[in-house]
């Protein structure tokens, strides 16, 4: 297991998500991603995202105008 | 037990997609979704710059569909793919720089490279005959089907009986019989079937989910196009162009104006890249200035600032100008007058 980091700053949804799709692709099952993120449109997306491909949102944190969004990768296939 | 026959559906958040993967599922097809994302998505976007729509809901439709379905979403960037498709569509464009069956051609023929390296059986679409006049017609579904390379693969559930039968139905993976024959604009099949499989909350239908569609936007594409002397476009250009209020006082520059802040914090990510103008006598707008300026354009730029910040009545705002290759300097300047701004300026 490892964990990575990905940031998506001054992206605009859905450039968030899908960069997040794309990193997690390469990762291994259990695997954590934290994403950071400035369009408050990925606390909503993210999570969505991680619900209908079944992955695992661990968190999301707010610091002033970021946004940190820690997702585990799940078994998919 | 056999595997079930995998289907990908184009999903674009609307309700027809929606219906038409569920159709397939009911009939025990493995579906999963594909979004595409061309950088004129209206989606998310202008919702997530301006300040004043924070308070809308951001939700994404096609996440949103997907999760109703239970299905996996593929989102797929192809901004870079598209611009082929928007500067030269084969088929032209629709009444602004839309170019809605090329959009369609090109969508399927992702989705059937999609399905071949996925090993998945067919593609599905929402489309229903006569529902768009650009790219829905019963002479364009089968440009489509040919023209993408998907062939008998692309099925239609919604439609599908007023079309020749597919390879999902001649071979029975599915009944033909348990397809629709949905035709025409109305809506009222579509919302009839929505209320069947139990869906009561659905995005709006069909249309606008596309700023190429938008005559604004489109004046403004074509105005930068002019203005470059050539057909081409980066992402940030087309994000951009969705942003602010566009005025071009001279063919060799326009500005960009913030119209809230929302939209001059979103701006300020530009700063580096563009010349950039803003008030510092009075509140005002960032404002990016997009071409070659002369000292003397500059200096109307400067005015022009000055009139859309707080000082546009007083006799003197400062205005802070940062050319890409200079030093700042600040030029005190009379605003320009409202009346002094001539329409054709305003793009």
């Amino acid at each position: 297991m490892s964990h990575y980091e990905l940031d998506v700053r001054r992206m605009l949804c859905p450039l968030p998500v899908i960069r997040s799709q794309d990193r997690v692709e390469q990762l291994q099952p259990g695997d954590t991603l934290a994403v950071t993120c400035s369009d408050p449109g990925a606390k909503h997306d993210i999570p969505a995202w991680c619900r209908v491909n079944g992955h695992e949102m661990l968190s999301i944190e707010e610091q002033q105008d970021e946004i940190i969004i820690k997702i585990r990768v799940g078994d998919t296939d | 037990m056999t595997e079930p026959r995998k289907a990908v559906a184009l999903i674009s958040g609307g309700l027809d997609s929606l219906l038409a993967a569920r159709v397939m599922q009911e009939q025990g097809i493995h579906v999963e979704g594909i979004n595409f994302f061309t950088g004129f998505c209206v989606e998310g976007h202008t919702h997530a710059i301006r300040k004043k729509d924070s308070a809308k809901p951001k939700r994404n439709n096609a996440l949103w569909v997907a999760e109703q379905l239970g299905i996996k979403l593929h989102i797929v960037d192809i901004i870079d793919e598209y611009k082929d498709v928007v500067i030269n569509p084969k088929h032209g464009y629709g009444a602004n720089l839309n170019p809605c069956l090329d959009c369609k051609i090109f969508m399927v023929q992702k989705a059937k490279e999609w399905i071949e390296a996925n090993g998945f059986d067919f593609i599905i679409t929402g489309e229903v005959i006569g529902q768009r006049p650009k790219s829905q017609r019963k002479d364009t579904m089968p440009v489509i089907a040919i023209e993408s390379g998907a062939e008998d693969r692309l099925l239609r559930p919604l439609c599908a009986k007023n079309l020749p039968p597919t390879l999902p139905e001649l071979e029975g993976w599915i009944d033909r019989e348990k397809l629709y024959d949905f035709a025409g604009r109305s809506r009222k099949p579509q919302m009839a079937l929505a209320s069947k499989f139990g869906f009561e909350e659905y995005a709006q239908p069909a249309g606008g989910c596309c700023f190429l569609t938008d005559a604004k936007y489109s004046q403004k594409l074509a105005d930068l196009w002019k203005a470059r002397g050539t057909r081409k476009y980066e992402f940030d250009d087309i994000m951009l162009l969705k942003v602010g209020r566009h005025i071009r006082p001279r063919p060799n520059f326009k500005l960009i104006i913030g119209r809230e802040d929302g939209e001059n914090k979103f701006l300020e990510g530009y700063r580096k890249q563009f010349t950039h103008l803003f008030t510092t006598s009075h509140n005002g707008p960032l404002v990016l200035l997009d071409g070659e300026a002369s000292e003397e354009d500059l200096q109307l730029a400067a005015e022009v600032t000055a009139r859309f910040s707080q000082g546009r009545s007083a006799d003197q705002v400062d205005v802070e100008i940062h050319p890409l290759n200079a030093d700042a300097r600040t030029l005190s300047v009379k605003p320009i007058g409202g009346s002094a701004i001539p329409a054709g300026w305003y793009l």
